[in-house]
């Protein structure tokens, strides 16, 4: 009996615009130039915010803080392609995501300064408190995205995880249960190269992470994740098709961690300086620059004005993050039951008195 | 009224709550067309659809995990995990999420999901099929955890727990799954969680217990007869418990005896000892004595006789109680 091939795949990548700026118009997603400089101003927003929470970390303004540097794109790419009502279960290195998603920048900072007000989501906008284990929020976004199915909501839920997180279960789990169950989900995966200190090559013996969607039975794809266009158009084609009841997909942005994992690690000590620098050239926000200087969407006054407006910004949600009074300690017994029980009832007069 | 067992009564619980409620959904492995290795969940499918009582694929943390999130947007999922046994593998799920949401998000979003799953030994079943984790998810804030030990608490606790706002871990006694029968009524009733029942009136001595041990303890005290007058609490809920109806029949009585199926390291009778002498101390006319499994691993079919609480050892704990 002749063997016989019973599958052949294949896995895409997207590029739109490459790193010296040039954009294939073809390929380029219907975005307005009022779209592209919402976008630039986003990508240096949250950049100013990422460089600006890092120093008042080593200042002893902000508790630990989980840089972004490298991944900006992916994170506003993608939001931009998403609805207020639809879902972000996001982790711990998205605060650019939820920035993008009207999480007001002084929560951002409250949280990262041990403040659990700062979790809150606005009501307007649905979006989940960051996951700090790795991975686990994927299924949640899966049952979340099941009941929106099941509910006829036209709503589709995102989920955002890093390289290390395809390494566990949870990962596996979701992706199959959003297989099996056709959910409306987008998987985020910014594969950024490392987790901590251990190499992309540690965590699967895949030439991609795209390619584990195939075996869940749906699409997956790579992006260049320093390409907000692409990371938009890629997010904006898997939403439309969950939204379309057509499933889920898998998107891998490819990109790199510009930064420490978190401000108590230091990644000189096992990431390569020649990797670094060869990376340093893909940045997501001169190559836009390029591209918009070549478009006439940009200059040297325009430039100017959006990193100072950026500044700006900042500076006053770290001003009033900074006159913030003290959260009142008795919330700590406050979100832990719809109803305090009787034991926590004695324990906070015991703590606090009356 | 109808005459139920207690997977009988789960069955008639969740039938009620899902044609009450349309976001009310059933989800497990075996839960659909083959209504459930116990057939807690017979004829569901059948009568709801396909959608709303769902076969999953066969992997614990994805069910616990994937109602978590239906949870948060909107639906109220009952989740069963076919043995508690394999709970484990969503421990993670429930323990830093579940018993979380509400807390993390400040009331922006809550987790009002309820897990259901037989739990306890003394069935001659396999390996991790037997364990009584009771204790272990009572240690987890958010969390309320659930034994009910007849028929008529099953149906109006699982019917409380549906309408819980917060999650809720049901344990079901599997040994005593179709071991009692009762009346219980068709129409809706709900037995409230954090509320213990005096399962029978008593002086001399306050004997506590909860979920399959009940039985156990009920046997012991039918054997006893009229030589003493024993308080029987049966606790319904282990967390938040009904603290109060502990404190009050130790300080009628005097004495206690706490029998329970898990073994007896930081068993939930540990905590049950501390409130008491938190409380009732100069109450009390004995040390209190716990009857429970010894600190050893659930052992396989052929010894677990030895390992379970019986009947012989919960009157010897009396005697030791009355004895002193």
């Amino acid at each position: 009996m002749p063997k016989k091939v019973l599958k052949e795949f294949k896995v895409e990548y997207l590029q739109i615009l490459d790193e010296s700026g040039n954009c294939d118009e073809a390929l380029m997603p219907k975005l307005s130039n009022d779209d592209i400089r919402k976008l630039y101003e986003m990508l240096v927003l949250v950049r100013v915010f990422d460089q600006k929470a890092f120093n008042m970390q080593r200042q002893g303004r902000l508790g630990t803080y989980i840089q972004f540097k490298g991944q900006e794109a992916c994170q506003i790419g993608s939001a931009f392609a998403l609805q207020d009502e639809d879902f972000v279960f996001p982790m711990y290195r998205n605060s650019a995501l939820l920035i993008a998603r009207k999480h007001p920048i002084v929560q951002v900072l409250q949280y990262w300064n041990g403040d659990e007000r700062g979790l809150r989501s606005p009501d307007n906008v649905n979006n989940f408190p960051i996951a700090i284990p790795v991975g686990t929020q994927a299924t949640h976004a899966v049952g979340a995205a099941w009941a929106a199915k099941l509910q006829g909501k036209k709503q589709v839920a995102a989920t955002y995880f890093g390289d290390g997180a395809t390494s566990k279960g949870d990962f596996h789990e979701a992706m199959n249960f959003a297989g099996v169950f056709n959910t409306p989900v987008v998987f985020i995966c910014e594969n950024n190269q490392f987790a901590i200190s251990v190499p992309r090559k540690r965590q699967t013996k895949s030439d991609t992470i795209a390619q584990k969607a195939i075996a869940y039975g749906f699409e997956g794809l790579q992006v260049d994740g320093m390409d907000v266009f692409a990371v938009y158009k890629a997010t904006l084609l898997a939403v439309e098709k969950a939204r379309a009841g057509n499933g889920p997909t898998l998107i891998e942005c490819f990109t790199y961690r510009m930064c420490d994992h978190s401000t108590s690690d230091d990644a000189s000590r096992y990431r390569p300086k020649e990797e670094f620098e060869e990376w340093m050239k893909k940045d997501s926000i001169e190559r836009l620059e390029k591209y918009m200087r070549k478009k006439e969407l940009l200059d040297d006054a325009y430039k100017q004005k959006v990193v100072e407006q950026s500044q700006q910004i900042i500076e006053k949600a770290v001003t009033e993050f900074e006159k913030m009074p003290q959260p009142d300690p008795k919330d700590i017994f406050k979100y832990v039951y719809a109803e305090m029980t009787n034991r926590q009832k004695e324990e906070m007069q015991e703590l606090f008195g009356n | 009224m109808v005459v139920a067992t207690i997977v009988q009564a789960v069955n008639m619980g969740l039938r009620q709550e899902l044609a009450r409620d349309k976001n009310v959904v059933v989800l497990g492995e075996d839960v659909g067309l083959n209504g459930g290795v116990f057939r807690a969940t017979d004829g569901l499918q059948k009568e709801f659809g396909p959608d709303r009582v769902i076969d999953t694929p066969l992997a614990e943390l994805g069910i616990v995990g994937c109602s978590i999130g239906m949870a948060v947007n909107g639906l109220k999922p009952i989740a069963e995990i076919q043995f508690s046994g394999f709970v484990y593998a969503a421990f993670d799920q429930l323990l830093s999420h579940a018993a979380r949401i509400r807390m993390r998000s400040r009331g922006r979003y809550t987790c009002p999901m309820v897990l259901r799953t037989p739990y306890g030994g003394g069935i001659r079943a396999l390996e991790l099929h037997c364990e009584s984790g009771e204790a272990l998810f009572s240690h987890i804030s958010g969390l309320k955890m659930v034994v009910p030990s007849n028929p008529y608490d099953t149906k109006g606790l699982l019917a409380a727990a549906i309408r819980e706002p917060d999650p809720v871990i049901f344990y079901e006694p599997m040994r005593i799954y179709r071991a009692i029968k009762q009346d219980i009524p068709e129409e809706e009733y709900f037995v409230p969680l954090g509320k213990a029942n005096i399962a029978q009136a008593g002086d001399d001595l306050t004997l506590i217990s909860w979920g399959s041990m009940l039985k156990t303890c009920q046997d012991a005290v039918e054997k006893l007869g009229n030589k003493y007058s024993v308080e029987l609490v049966d606790l319904r809920t282990i967390n938040p418990y009904d603290e109060e109806t502990v404190i009050s029949s130790v300080k009628k009585t005097g004495r206690c005896v706490i029998v329970h199926e898990a073994m007896k390291t930081c068993g939930f009778g540990a905590e049950l000892i501390a409130s008491i002498n938190e409380k009732a101390l100069l109450s009390l006319e004995a040390p209190v004595v716990r009857v429970t499994a010894p600190d050893v691993p659930f052992p396989l079919a052929k010894l677990e006789n030895y390992f379970l609480p019986d009947v012989d050892k919960v009157l010897k704990g009396i005697e030791k109680v009355m004895g002193f």
